[in-house]
């Protein structure tokens, strides 16, 4: 019979040999990588992290189509798209770095934990180099600290609030999405100009960091227009019925309405606004008016005949006549039968600036890519002439102020282009208060 | 004044909702003893029965005319609904119009089999089971619809708008002597909620007045004596089902106007009915009407901005506070027979 004897001299020489042997991997793997999921073989991974279920996944799906479509060009395959319209002339239709372009998908659920999950799943398991997507501002938030800590670099979907290049910023991270202080910046001179300068305002606010970002924004340049603001009041997320929120604001004395809402909110809040009548009312002697600061064409839909005539902005629009927009607005159509969103054009967009980036940095290094990405102007993307500010990773172009159409000649022609606000109207400094806090730290290669 | 008579019309219109979708949820535990967590998907359901006659009714063919270009700029693809074509112009599109009123009569037949094929096909096999068990299987069956709708219909709101003649909004305030637009009320909301009266008061009298009514409440009352007589208790019951289903569906149908369905608009109504159900006493059907609409109007006046300036958040919890106070002081509820939940 045997007996097991332990020894604490024994015992320690054991756990040290065996700490040194599960030490092993990673000590070999970090001196054969440079940075996290560095690839490899003939192939490269991306990853694409859109809602594609829960209240979001119409968005999700269209941001997906697009991804698809961006792989496809930078393959060689398809007709190109705004490959052939690009400023930069660095991608040749054959991959990203010789590499053919392969990727993974991840559902959001445009819930933070779940977006993180699978973001991190992507990167862990699938080794994708790069991620990509997201339909809200408390998603791209999340998972662009993620990207940061895992050492990828992260191209955010369609988030709008101004936390994303603000006080949340990262250095891994990169915005080509306008934000709410563009959105503010453009509208309120639009605004003054159709509405008048004596103007009072009441304000419908969603409870989370985008309707802030987004209701501080409005409140500064309509006041700086001379409007007066009555009040903001902040409806919960959840809210299904908004009629206990208007009925208020009928007899507050305000004769503008400002709906800070996005999605099912935006298209609820709007829908009961309209059957109240509010937009048959005249208050101070003047028409009462509703304005949706961000507009969207997919939830647009959903309020039907309610859109008319009510002003808001966007990032991009396919009725654009750009040679950039007509590319992109002919290959998706041609594919997918209608014209893609503004969601799904700022994640093709996203794909071909990011596969850009490695080709003139000539290395998916998550340094090297930032780096390319920094300060880079570029055009033929749908926006006009566009810069990739090195300070906060915020793309700068001119921004869409846009109307519901009174008269659509099809299901997809709800919005019509107002005014192109040139970008100089909507730039600010990067230490603007705004966007003031946090700071980029530096890029993370991860490994 | 008028901002108090704005809040109440509101709370009576929430409460209305709340009301039928209690009514149904309360009457199946009342006749089955089953917690039914699907109901809200039943309420979504109807709302999309309304949505699909909409989709039927606007069934087309395509004409190109080659006078006007698509967005890619090929000849354009005109759509004509079979329904203009085949009665004219006025005729077709009033019909198309008026879908959802048309939707009550399409939805009821749908929403009574959709509760009898429920019923007989799921929920029976769990009256014997615990109620926790009866929730799991009821809430999966809940998600299993709201992904199906999903598949077919999409994430986003689908305007479902009411008929030309009742959109928009009427001065209310004038009825009542106030000063002209000082109460200004959507006319659906009005209608629906008057809809939901008749709804409600037909329930009741069927309950009250029909023979099959008196079964169905001595069965509430004492299933095993009934049984005993030779009634066949369960399949009066089953057909309960099916009318809590299609009361639940009408609810939704008339709800469509109001706010674009979507698929997960049940999951919202349904933690609130079941406290609605549980303030108004498990079981008890005048108790569900009654907190239905006592609710509704609490936490409408819970979101006046005078409210909130002195409680902030209260109208986000108002309705959870009520419950617990119930809970605490009255658990029978407040119209609940004695002895139910108190022991």
């Amino acid at each position: 019979m045997s007996k097991l004897i332990l020894t604490r001299r024994g015992l320690l020489k054991t756990g040290a040999v065996a700490g040194a042997g599960l030490a092993m991997p990673t000590i070999f793997a970090s001196g054969a990588a440079a940075y996290t999921n560095e690839p490899k073989g003939g192939t490269v991974t991306l990853g694409f992290n859109v809602p594609q279920s829960g209240p979001y996944a119409d968005e999700g799906a269209d941001e997906l189509r697009a991804y698809k479509l961006a792989v496809e060009h930078l393959n060689g395959e398809g007709d190109g798209g705004m490959l052939n319209t690009f400023s930069s002339k660095a991608l040749k239709g054959n991959g990203i770095l010789g590499k053919k372009v392969t990727y993974v998908t991840g559902d959001t659920q445009t819930k933070s934990d779940a977006a993180r999950a699978s973001a991190k799943s992507m990167i862990e398991k699938d080794g994708a180099v790069m991620i990509t997507g997201g339909s809200s501002s408390g998603v791209a938030i999340a998972v662009q600290g993620l990207c940061q800590d895992a050492g990828v670099i992260f191209m955010a979907g369609l988030t709008h609030s101004n936390d994303t290049t603000g006080k949340d910023k990262k250095a891994n991270g990169f915005r080509h999405f306008f934000n709410a202080y563009m959105s503010a910046a453009a509208l309120a001179p639009v605004l003054s100009n159709a509405y008048g300068k004596d103007r009072k305002f009441y304000m419908l606010t969603a409870d989370y960091t985008w309707g802030w970002t987004q209701a501080a924004s409005m409140k500064a340049f309509l006041e700086g227009v001379g409007w007066t603001m009555v009040k903001d009041v902040r409806t919960p997320l959840a809210t299904t019925d908004f009629s206990s929120y208007i009925a208020p604001v009928m007899n507050s004395g305000a004769d503008v309405l400002i709906l800070n809402h996005y999605g099912g909110n935006m298209v609820n809040s709007l829908t009961n606004a309209v059957n109240f009548g509010l937009r048959d009312k005249m208050v101070n002697g003047k028409q009462f008016e509703i304005v949706v600061p961000l507009y969207s064409r997919l939830m647009a839909k959903g309020a039907g005949e309610n859109v008319k005539g009510i002003l808001g902005s966007t990032n991009w629009h396919w009725s654009l006549q750009d040679e950039g927009t007509k590319a992109f607005v002919k290959s998706f159509g041609t594919k997918y039968g209608f014209p893609p969103s503004q969601a799904a054009h700022t994640v093709y967009c996203q794909t071909l600036l990011y596969a850009d980036a490695c080709e003139r940095a000539g290395t998916f290094n998550p340094c090297g890519v930032a780096e390319a990405l920094e300060g880079f102007e570029f055009d033929g993307l749908g926006n006009g002439k566009t810069l990739y500010r090195a300070d906060d990773h915020q793309c700068f172009k001119d921004v869409l102020v846009v109307r519901g159409k009174e008269k659509p000649t099809s299901e997809f022609d709800l919005l019509e282009v107002v005014e192109k606000t040139p970008v100089e109207k909507v730039r600010y400094e990067p230490d603007n208060p705004f966007f003031k806090g946090g700071s980029l730290g530096k890029c993370n290669p991860g490994a | 004044m008028d901002a108090i008579i704005l809040q109440i019309l509101n709370g009576l219109d929430k409460g209305s909702a709340y009301a039928l979708i209690a009514l149904g949820l309360t009457l199946i535990f009342g006749t089955l003893g089953v917690v039914n967590f699907a109901h809200g998907a039943i309420f979504m359901l109807g709302a999309f029965t309304a949505v699909t006659l909409d989709r039927l009714l606007n069934m087309s063919f395509v004409t190109i005319d080659p006078t006007r270009t698509n967005f890619l700029g090929q000849p354009l693809e005109v759509k004509t609904p079979y329904i203009v074509s085949w009665f004219g112009d006025s005729i077709g599109n009033g019909i198309i119009d008026w879908a959802v009123p048309l939707s009550i009569l399409f939805s009821i037949p749908i929403m009574l089999f959709i509760g009898y094929a429920m019923e007989r096909g799921i929920i029976k096999h769990f009256y014997h089971r615990p109620h926790a068990d009866q929730i799991l299987v009821t809430f999966g069956l809940a998600i299993v619809l709201q992904e199906i709708v999903k598949a077919f219909f999409g994430a986003n709101p689908i305007p479902t708008p009411a008929p030309a003649a009742f959109r928009g909004s009427f001065d209310f305030g004038v009825w009542l002597g106030f000063p002209a637009n000082a109460i200004i009320y959507p006319y659906w909301r009005m209608i629906y909620f008057l809809f939901s009266a008749i709804v409600i008061s037909g329930v009741f009298a069927f309950l009250r007045f029909t023979t099959f009514g008196m079964v169905v409440r001595a069965g509430m009352a004492d299933r095993e004596t009934v049984g005993l007589l030779g009634i066949d208790i369960d399949k009066r019951f089953t057909i309960m089902f099916g009318i809590a289903a299609a009361v639940a569906g009408l609810a939704g149908v008339m709800y469509a106007p109001i706010n674009s369905p979507n698929y997960h608009m049940g999951m919202d109504f349904l933690v609130l009915s079941f406290v609605v159900v549980v303030v108004g006493g498990m079981g008890s059907l005048p108790g569900a009407v009654l907190a239905g609409f006592l609710l509704g109007v609490l936490e409408s006046f819970a979101s006046m901005n005078e409210i909130k300036s002195i409680l902030p958040g209260i109208d986000q919890i108002i309705i959870y506070l009520i419950a617990i106070i119930i809970l605490l002081t009255r658990p029978r509820g407040l119209m609940g027979r004695k002895g139910v939940m108190e022991d």
